[in-house]
């Protein structure tokens, strides 16, 4: 019982630690592509903290929202590359920090 | 239950792999980190007996999203490397890693709590896992009744998705670059040196 409680905490920290990771990487980088894996790393700690936390309440619906986070990771990644795609077309080696046209 | 060893792998395999998302120079390095990464959660949903979900994880993020990522890095030639020793705004990386130390922080503390008080949560709300029922079969099975509403939304979402990305990604028909940013001196460099001329000519 012990090991099995100190292995899902395992899997909680580690998932914690990758979120962070990627919360950094949003927050420092500047390229919109890296950005972007930062992101799909931040949704990935998420998947692993359901699958988780499914197996600790021994419930099918933390496999199943994984499963819909997936669809929508998707679609949302292809939303940003193609506006990456277009600003990059229009203004070539663009950082997040160029794209300021709507600044006050 | 869960094997020791396995976890300890995959964990320093993901762990590495993050990091190397974040301080690779090169985005095509990111992209293969973040390669290594999916494949390191994927064996840890095998781990936790979520069979379906890693074959997902291995055909859709590796096989799609990340090969999605690696042609619009080739498409765009964005693939010069990044001077990560500049700061382009000053305090940025303090002021982050002071934010995600009090989030990874705060993350910990709840994770203490769920360790030492035990999930508040009430177990098998929906459906219990299932002991003679393989891992696809009930997941489809719940998918296509319990949760055949949202199940039917995802599709819209899909081909929105994708028609949104056609309609942005397109070349519109009036193409024309932005004028580039105005320099700091008040005129462009050829008229400065038409009149550096002008002015030898004269004398």
């Amino acid at each position: 019982m012990i090991l099995a409680t100190l292995n899902d905490t395992s899997y909680l920290v580690l998932s914690a630690m990758v979120f962070c990771i990627g919360a950094f990487g949003v927050l420092i980088r500047r390229n919109p592509l890296v950005m972007l894996m930062c992101v799909e790393l931040m949704l990935n700690a998420v998947n692993l903290t359901f699958v988780t936390f499914g197996r600790m309440l021994n419930d099918i619906s933390g496999q199943v929202i994984v499963f819909f986070v997936l669809v929508v990771a998707a679609a949302e990644v292809v939303v940003g590359l193609g506006i990456i795609v277009a600003i990059a077309r229009r203004r070539p080696g663009a950082t997040a920090d160029d794209v300021s046209l709507l600044r006050g | 239950m869960v094997d020791w060893g396995v976890f300890i792998v995959c964990a320093v395999i993901v762990l590495s792999g993050s990091i190397g998302v974040v301080i690779s120079r090169n985005p095509v390095h990111s992209a293969l980190s973040l390669v290594a990464t999916l494949f390191g959660v994927a064996v840890l949903f095998l781990e936790q007996d979520a069979q379906l979900l890693a074959a997902v994880q291995v055909i859709v993020y590796t096989g799609a999203i990340v090969v999605l990522i690696l042609f619009v890095i080739m498409l765009l030639g964005v693939d010069q490397e990044e001077d990560l020793g500049e700061e382009p705004l000053v305090g940025q990386r303090i002021l982050a890693g002071i934010g995600v130390a009090a989030l990874l922080a705060s993350l910990l503390l709840v994770i203490i709590g769920v360790a030492h008080h035990g999930l508040t949560g009430k177990p098998s709300s929906s459906a219990a896992l299932s002991k003679t029922q393989t891992n696809v079969a009930q997941l489809g099975h719940s998918i296509f009744t319990t949760w055949i509403f949202p199940f039917e939304i995802t599709a819209g979402l899909l081909t929105i998705a994708v028609i949104g990305a056609v309609v942005m990604a397109r070349r519109p028909d009036s193409y024309e670059p932005l004028p580039e940013p105005e320099p700091m001196t008040d005129r462009p460099e050829e008229e400065q040196a038409e009149l550096v001329d002008a002015e030898e000519a004269g004398s």
